[in-house]
């Protein structure tokens, strides 16, 4: 075997030059090619997708969830709620994750239970109407939004509390529910923060 | 409902995939057979002082991707250990020399583990480390499965190709255009691309929230269409600045299954016999078909305690994508060696969560990662060719070439060393009281027979190059770290070894005619022949430790 012949520091020092080369091409000149075109061309997306309220300043992103809850965690009546989260805290932007609980994980199985419970006692529904999405942490932590069934069964608790007629939060839930990508590629969706901004804004107004 | 959704997302993948089939796989035959050196890979190749014209025997072709692999795994291993001093670095630390070392391991590996949260990687190490690994491990992948290529259709050769030409046109002429193109696409879906660091932002509530940021969509789209798997962030393709909407979710799909399902045409029109790509593409289009339909019937069930108490399987899972494209992507990226994930594999039903496990176990060859699933499915093809031969007793042959005794032997060993190192691992991690001490103690999430599969997850992951993760599990324990990147060390570059061997075997022979004896292999009983020996495999090996684990959870 000449595995390791002469010609073995020819390789090596070919290889180091090879990753150097690459090194340049793929790491710095693809990326600055890519956040330069993505910066001039589409600046709102390639910045996150920021949101402002009418004072202009910035509430968050439409495609990351927030959480709509007073300081102790409990969730306030007036705004559409979010998914349960397993990021940090909950809806904590640095630090994405689901819960990674297995399928017969008894603390979840708790977890489905008592979520079923208690949102099904906020909203004023049985449990039986609660979808699979409100008590069940999503893969990102951040899901920025919920089922249609999930608003269908929040929009009279928001209306009661805002003192709004319900026919137009049930207006304002339409307006933001985003069909499937051309019809069938994922599910109808409710974006809750545009939702909720629109809400305030709709008060405010 | 979930049904016709399937179809209708499955029948737009096939559509697409269909209509590039030919001019995908003839281009990269094109790229890969060309005379001719583009100006920039000249001025490559002078930097690096070698001559492109120059063919190399198997073993200075090993020699070549081996010290290419180790100098990368230097760098990216360097990169981790000073990242606080380099630009953007956000206040995040040097990485302990462990992680660093697994994660260089694994990126270098094709396989991109992350024992790491993403977060935690700045974005100079993302960019030069990460980025340019994502392409060089996914074009050192298609340049063997190209050498055994030319070994099959070269005669009396003692060369296979010269690395160094496979590896620079592979990243520029076939990843580098597409990445730049794709990159775009995700950007006006809202994949972030910027330097922006965290932006802090007043929630409605008047709570404060970190919008994060990033090169992510120069990223993401490799680490995609390389079969790479590894996120920016730590949800990965779950997060909703990696996959922001339904249709993202497929042409990542979609990018991910370009190159494996596009290499069997390029194989084909290489070897000169167009029918032969044909019947390696069918076979997996059949396995991919198959898995994919178990795995949805097992998901849509919701079958298990939590997902039936819930209403349906929707923990981990993305409101937007829903259950069926997430059960498309935990396909997709299980059959290839991808291992991104859009939504967590751990909270799957139990026969779900086995499905995807079996995907990788299968070798990932249906189709497999760029490169790797082709020659995988090529040493099984071998195997079935053999396997033929014995029961009509005559030599076996493959595209002309015999298949005789010391080829047996290297595609033997192929198969055998991914689940040596899968079950191997997983009787260490039980077996010896210390480290099932840290397993148990340390590192699981879960306990019981799930316990079991999320340490069978990430062997099964590590030593076939997937790198998604029952993530439950804590990997970044010191048995986890050293031995998971080991797995994954070994299960890449030792198959490359014996591809390599079996390829310099194949093109010093000559080519046979072939006789009214000869097993043709275009026709549908060479392909099922094939198909079963796979399975046959995976299931002779693993089903003992399936039936602990993920079967036995499935039957509570």
């Amino acid at each position: 075997m000449k595995f390791f012949s002469s010609s073995s520091s020819r390789t090596a020092l070919a290889a180091v030059r090879a990753v150097a080369v690459l090194t340049l091409v793929l790491g710095l000149g693809y990326t600055t090619l890519v956040t330069g075109l993505g910066q001039l061309l589409l600046p709102a997306q390639a910045n996150g997708s920021l949101i402002t309220n009418e004072q202009s300043t910035t509430v968050g992103s439409a495609l990351i969830g927030q959480a709509f809850t007073d300081k102790l965690g409990n969730p306030l009546p007036q705004y559409f709620q979010t998914r349960p989260s397993a990021a940090g805290e909950g809806y904590d932007g640095a630090a994405s994750s689901g819960s990674n609980l297995g399928p017969q994980n008894p603390e979840l199985i708790e977890q489905i239970a008592q979520r079923k419970k208690s949102i099904a006692e906020f909203n004023k529904v049985p449990e039986a109407q609660v979808p699979a999405d409100a008590v069940t942490a999503s893969a990102s932590g951040l899901d920025p939004q919920i089922s249609v069934q999930y608003a269908q069964i929040q929009q009279e608790r928001v209306a009661a509390a805002r003192g709004l007629d319900i026919a137009k939060v049930r207006a304002l839930v339409e307006k933001y529910t985003k069909a499937p990508d051309l019809g069938f590629l994922g599910e109808p969706v409710v974006q809750v923060l545009e939702l909720n901004l629109a809400l305030d804004q709709l008060q405010r107004g | 409902m979930l049904w016709a959704s399937l179809a209708a997302s499955i029948a737009t993948l096939t559509l697409l995939l269909g209509l590039l089939y030919r001019p995908m796989g003839d281009y990269m035959a094109w790229v890969y057979s060309s005379a001719k050196n583009l100006k920039v890979e000249r001025w490559a190749y002078a930097v690096m002082g070698v001559d492109p014209a120059k063919q190399q025997s198997w073993r200075a072709y090993l020699r070549a991707v081996l010290y290419f692999s180790l100098a990368g795994l230097l760098l990216l291993y360097l990169l981790q250990r000073v990242q606080q001093w380099l630009p953007y670095s956000q206040g995040g630390g040097n990485v302990e020399p462990a992680i660093a070392f697994n994660t260089a391991a694994s990126f270098v590996a094709n396989t991109n583990w992350q024992a790491y949260s993403g977060e935690t990687l700045s974005y100079s190490v993302q960019l030069a480390g990460l980025t340019v690994q994502n392409f060089v491990s996914a074009a050192t992948g298609m340049a063997v499965a190209v050498a055994l290529i030319r070994g099959l259709a070269y005669r009396r050769s003692g060369v296979i190709g010269n690395f160094w030409v496979d590896l620079i046109r592979g990243s520029l002429r076939i990843l580098l255009p597409i990445s730049i193109l794709g990159a775009l696409v995700l950007i006006t879906a809202g994949v972030v691309q910027n330097f922006n660091g965290f932006t802090q932002v007043h929630t409605l509530t008047g709570a404060q929230q970190l919008i994060p940021g990033g090169p992510v969509a120069s990223q993401e789209v490799i680490k995609e269409l390389g079969t790479n798997g590894g996120g920016f962030y730590n949800a990965n393709s779950s997060h909703p600045f990696e996959n922001p909407t339904g249709w993202t979710s497929l042409f990542e799909c979609f990018l991910i299954l370009l190159i494996p399902f596009s290499l069997p045409r390029t194989f084909g029109t290489m070897v000169g016999d167009k029918r032969q790509g044909y019947a390696i593409l069918v076979t997996m289009a059949v396995l991919y078909l198959g898995s994919m339909a178990a795995l949805a019937a097992f998901e849509f069930s919701g079958h298990g305690g939590a997902p039936g108490l819930a209403g349906a399987a929707m923990e981990g899972k993305e409101t937007r994508f829903g259950l069926v494209q997430s059960v498309i992507f935990a396909a997709t990226t299980t059959l290839t060696s991808t291992g991104a994930v859009n939504s967590m594999h751990d909270s799957y039903t139990s026969l779900g969560g086995m499905m995807q496990m079996l995907n990788m176990l299968l070798g990932e060859i249906a189709p497999g990662g760029v490169g790797s699933g082709l020659y995988g499915m090529l040493v099984i093809a071998v195997i079935a060719v053999f396997l033929a031969g014995l029961l009509v007793g005559r030599t076996p042959e493959y595209l002309g070439k015999k298949i005789g005794p010391s080829q047996m032997k290297l595609a033997s060993l192929y198969i055998l060393v991914m689940p040596l190192l899968v079950l191997a691992g997983v009787a260490l991690s039980f077996g010896v009281p210390a480290l099932k001490g840290s397993i148990v103690n340390e590192s699981l999430a879960n306990t019981g027979s799930h316990g079991l599969s999320e340490v069978l997850y990430a062997f099964a992951s590590g030593a076939n190059n997937n790198g998604s993760a029952f993530a439950g599990l804590d990997a970044s324990t010191p048995w986890l770290t050293a031995s998971i990147a080991v797995a994954m060390l070994l299960g890449r570059f030792i198959p490359i070894a014996l591809v390599l061997a079996l390829a310099g075997s194949f093109a010093a022979q000559d080519k046979i005619p072939a006789t009214a004896g000869t097993l043709p292999t275009h026709r549908p009983l060479f392909i099922s022949l094939t198909a079963g020996t796979a399975v046959l495999v995976t299931a002779l090996v693993f089903f003992p430790v399936l039936a602990l684990a993920p079967i036995a959870e499935g039957l509570m």
